[in-house]
């Protein structure tokens, strides 16, 4: 439930933004991030909120480990908790095919 | 050895290189025998933590004398009773309660939200607290968010606070904040813990700095650290430099996320809406200052204050005699471990769980029960 999940930021509107998770758009809350966020940003989301900008710097890695998290199979939970972020869903909640 | 590296790929190095946790087990090795006590003891309270333990053996790296303990690190298992039976008398009484998933399996002292949702009452499971006010927005009727989660996901639910919900709106508060129950755990008779691993997204929002009072009232170093294999290994590594020199301080060793501040503004929301007040963890103390609660300025909010809620009426049935045999409690105070409890694997698993630790993908024994029952063999 503590684990985030990156997203690039396509558009903004407000106080949310639509965010690209791997293919996946969802809204994102932009209540609580402490820094402005445009499109082509990367923020980090978590139960529908960005917590955090994630600097230039650190992206290319961040992404990376998300990729490996990503490839593993269903049985693995952090890989669970990882999609059910990205498909804003609870875990349980998320089917195979989703 | 474990295996570290399930795929080829570059990526997958820089985060699981067997040759690099070798190494960083090699040193722990070291640094234990330069400690020279025949055992010490860490904790971690971190979910994501446990899982990337158990998954990848590493416990079966560490040197023997090396005691990694998950702690209270599990929001939906340490919701108590009594703020489950609010949850579910309200759903009884007619409204519409709106939680996260894990919580709606946990046993309250008769029921969980899922017994009342087959007596009738309606449950609606969401990913985020901004659903249930949406949810909310679309009814008339009472839309009771019933928030868990630690500060990190408290700050999400002070998000929505402030951003005037409708009337119809309340928020039935059991959140819990870390510190205080860090300080009672590692207080506790027949607990050691020399050092903690602190958990990195919670310490994006909070800031690592946020445990420094703990480490100069407890003179006990804290570490905040990723949750990839060599990012726990590298967190232990640090944690045990700073045990054999005596250094109480805190280290981040995770800077990709967490800054010494964290995310002021966030910070800002939880604490102009959440105060802490002292409570009950389930099955391991009173934590004095260790649940949030919403400030008096939003009483119109707080579905305590707003509805009367009568548990009294589900104490009538008996509480199930196998809860009493689960020794949750003792497991996230770092006391006693899965499989020492007698219902583990057999009358409590994750389909048919007794207790809360069961029952979440956060739980120790849920973690322990997905990936081989004793991550230790």
């Amino acid at each position: 439930m503590c684990l985030g999940v990156p997203g690039r930021v396509v558009e903004v509107r407000g106080s949310i933004a639509l965010v690209d998770f791997w293919g996946v758009r969802r809204e994102t809350r932009l209540d609580v991030v402490d820094e402005p966020v445009v499109p082509g940003d990367y923020i980090l989301n978590h139960v529908g909120f960005a917590i955090r900008k994630i600097p230039e710097a650190e992206i290319r890695e961040t992404l990376a480990l998300y990729d490996l998290l990503l490839r593993e199979s269903e049985s693995d939970m952090m890989a669970a908790d990882v999609r059910g972020e990205i498909a804003g869903a609870r875990p349980e909640a998320v089917r195979p095919d989703a | 050895m474990p295996e570290l590296v399930r795929d080829t790929g570059v990526s997958e190095l820089r985060f699981r290189d067997p040759g690099r946790a070798r190494a960083l087990a090699a040193t722990l090795e070291q640094l234990c025998t330069q400690i020279g006590r025949d055992s010490v003891s860490v904790m971690h309270v971190c979910g994501s933590h446990e899982q990337s333990i158990a998954k990848f053996g590493l416990r079966t790296l560490l040197p023997k004398s090396l005691n990694v303990i998950m702690g209270p690190g599990c929001p939906v298992c340490v919701t108590d009773v009594p703020e489950v039976d609010e949850a579910v008398a309200l759903a009884l009484s007619g409204k519409t309660i709106a939680t996260y998933g894990d919580m709606v399996r946990v046993p309250g002292s008769s029921r969980s939200l899922a017994d009342a949702q087959a007596e009738g009452a309606r449950i609606e499971i969401l990913y985020s607290a901004a659903e249930a006010v949406e949810l909310a927005r679309d009814t008339t009727e009472d839309v009771v968010f019933f928030a868990s989660g630690f500060e990190t996901t408290a700050v999400a639910t002070a998000a929505v606070v402030l951003a005037d919900p409708p009337p119809n709106f309340t928020v039935l508060s059991a959140h819990k904040y870390i510190p205080p129950v860090m300080e009672i755990v590692a207080e506790m008779p027949g607990n050691r813990v020399e050092g903690f691993l602190a958990a990195g997204h919670a310490a994006a929002i909070t800031g690592s700095a946020i445990f420094e009072r703990f480490v100069e009232h407890h003179r006990i170093p804290v570490v905040v650290a990723g949750f990839e294999p060599l990012d726990i290994l590298a967190g232990l590594v640090k944690l045990l430099e700073l045990i054999r020199d005596g250094t109480m301080t805190v280290e981040n060793m995770f800077p990709r996320c967490v800054t010494a501040e964290g995310n002021r503004n966030a910070q800002a929301q939880l604490w102009r809406v959440f105060r802490t007040v002292g409570g009950n963890w389930r099955g391991i103390a009173h934590i004095p200052n260790g649940n949030l609660r919403l400030r008096d300025e939003f009483a119109h909010l707080d579905a305590r204050r707003r509805f009367d809620i009568d548990v009294r009426r589900l104490w009538e049935y008996a509480p199930a005699t196998l809860t009493q045999s689960c020794v949750c409690g003792d497991i996230m105070a770092g006391i006693a471990s899965p499989d020492r409890c007698p219902l583990f694997g057999k009358e409590c698993t994750p389909d048919t769980p007794v207790g809360a630790c069961m029952v979440s993908n956060e739980g120790t024994c849920k973690i322990w029960h997905q990936y081989g029952g004793h991550p230790d063999l």
